[in-house]
């Protein structure tokens, strides 16, 4: 905590970094930037997109919460375990929070690597990391009511949920 | 600071937790040697309803992951966090169905 200047770090840096959690909307093409390189002949991306129904019900909206310096490491801690994987591929991830509406991009991923099969396993491995440890939820607003979307409990250490994010990179 | 009886803690709380306590954060005296699962029994006491979420929570510590077992000390930050549900789509990875990947 303490020499933390800025109450948002990741919106204090002037230029795009490439792990991030915003109020902004979402740019893909300054994601995939973040981790274009010479050496790189592959870019992968992810876009996750606020949908109109969840387990049968027509959702209105979503709100997302984050505790924002965790989320940062973790998204960090996501990108060094993909490039312990795939060595040379490079990750940018940008999370979104506040109030979405449907069809609002909520989390971008861009990676990059220097062949088109690690590009893809490694942006595959990362929103499924995302969805495991990122300290951020989802308040749901669907006709009738609200409710809290509760998903895994974080645990980066669980060598359980790391094998089935890479189970589901590697098919 | 030894021989101290408590330690000041912030405790952080995020989502559902939040809403059940009224706030999202809360500075408590915890009883001194402290962890974090020691700042948890202090705000199970004061909000009961919360007791239920301890087998799904986890637990930061300045800023990082942490074990309920960790050592807190004076002016730490510790942060209890629901099951989290980020990413696009609308469930995360279900408790009951976290081998779904159908989001």
């Amino acid at each position: 905590m303490a020499g933390e200047a800025a109450s948002s770090p990741s919106e204090a840096a002037g230029r795009e970094t490439p792990f991030r959690v915003t109020l902004e909307p979402l740019d893909l093409v300054q994601t995939a930037q973040a981790v274009t390189s010479p050496d790189c002949g592959a870019v992968a991306t992810f876009v996750g997109v606020v949908r109109d129904h969840n387990q049968g019900r027509p959702v209105r909206s979503l709100d997302y919460e984050c505790y924002e310096p965790l989320a940062v490491k973790s998204l960090e801690r996501i990108a060094a375990e993909a490039a312990v994987e795939w060595p040379g591929a490079r990750l940018a991830i940008a999370h979104r929070v506040g109030s979405l509406q449907i069809g609002d991009a909520s989390v971008v991923i861009a990676a990059a690597s220097p062949h088109r099969a690690d590009a893809f396993a490694a942006c595959r491995y990362a929103i499924e990391r995302v969805k495991q440890i990122v300290p951020i939820w989802k308040h749901e607003h669907f006709d009738g009511g609200e409710t809290w979307i509760e998903g895994a409990t974080a645990d980066p250490d669980d060598e359980a949920a790391k094998r089935l994010a890479l189970e589901r990179a590697r098919k | 600071m030894t021989g101290r009886a408590t330690v000041r803690v912030t405790i952080r709380l995020f989502a559902r937790l939040r809403e059940i306590a009224g706030s999202g954060e809360l500075a408590r005296e915890v009883p001194n040697p402290a962890d974090a699962q020691a700042a948890w029994e202090a705000l199970t006491q004061e909000f009961p309803a919360l007791e239920q979420y301890r087998p799904v929570i986890s637990c930061a510590v300045n800023e990082q992951y942490a074990k309920f077992d960790t050592p807190l000390t004076e002016g730490d930050e510790v942060a209890f966090l629901p099951p989290v549900s980020g990413g696009g789509g609308g469930s995360g990875l279900g408790i009951r169905d976290r081998d779904s990947d159908r989001d």
